[in-house]
């Protein structure tokens, strides 16, 4: 496989995982703290509010169509190459979508962890 | 933080890494997947290795959700990005991948960055379940109980 065609996997894996997780988190925040709710109503309680949010499922089938895209695109590339690089520019992704979508005060701290953690993984994509 | 927080942390950690390594193991075997031979994913699935690291990935997303019902996307991402250096060790020890000096400066980089996010707040935007304590506890306060003569 070209590198062209390798890119093109890891940006689906990207824009997808990325969809995922902002419509998880969006979904969990809705929720409340699992571990509370499982020590007040039971687990039964947690599996049923969890499977029972629209969001939730919404993002479970994009983090699926994540996980599609990543098996493909393993089969085309080294782990090493595909899990950093992937994970990398979805941290950067990540970090522009939770302030956007959920408004999370992403500070001059949280700002740096995404860089360092982004180069970090990109260095150990070489 | 409490320690069950910390150690559900841990937990996505662990399983992430332990997953994405069994699933890339398990891969290996099937060659290139393209348009023609797209059943080959069907196959894949049964694989040993890959039904494992698809197990590990169950245990990770239950407690990544877990994490996130408590904790901002923002904080939850780079605070387990360790994972990344746990699984560049175990392919370098399982699916002998080579492992060089740009690698371990980028495993520094990920635990820099790991600290910069540690010692911040893990929840800027409250949670429903927190909100709701919260609300009920400031009416709980705001309004007294009436009295037996008001009854």
């Amino acid at each position: 496989m070209t590198a062209a065609v390798t890119w093109a996997g890891i940006a689906s894996i990207v824009f997808t995982a990325t969809a995922g997780d902002v419509l998880q988190s969006r979904a969990m925040k809705e929720i409340g703290d699992l571990g509370a709710i499982r020590r007040e109503q039971g687990l039964f309680q947690v599996v049923r509010r969890v499977v029972s949010s629209p969001r939730f499922m919404l993002g479970l089938f994009f983090m699926a169509l994540a996980f599609f895209s990543l098996l493909v695109t393993l089969s085309w590339d080294d782990v090493s190459v595909i899990g950093p690089a992937s994970a990398s520019l979805t941290f950067i992704a990540n970090a522009f979508a939770a302030r956007i979508f959920l408004k999370e005060r992403v500070d001059h701290r949280r700002w740096l962890a995404a860089l360092f953690v982004a180069g970090g993984v990109a260095l150990l994509a070489r | 933080m409490t320690l069950r927080k910390y150690l559900i942390l841990l937990a996505v950690t662990v399983f992430g890494a332990c997953g994405d390594v069994c699933l890339g193991r398990g891969m290996r075997d099937f060659g290139a997947v393209t348009s023609s031979n797209w059943h080959q994913l069907l196959t894949a699935l049964l694989d040993p290795w890959v039904i494992m690291g698809i197990c590990l990935l169950i245990l990770f997303f239950c407690s990544y959700l877990t994490a996130l019902s408590w904790a901002d996307l923002t904080y939850v991402l780079p605070a387990t990005a360790i994972s990344y250096v746990l699984m560049a060790l175990l392919a370098k020890i399982f699916l002998h991948e080579n492992v060089t000096l740009e690698h371990w400066l980028g495993i520094g980089l990920i635990t820099v960055g790991v600290g910069f996010v540690a010692t911040g707040p893990s929840l800027t935007v409250p949670a429903r379940h927190a909100r709701e304590k919260s609300e009920s506890a400031a009416t709980h306060v705001a309004r007294p109980k009436r009295t037996r003569s008001e009854v």
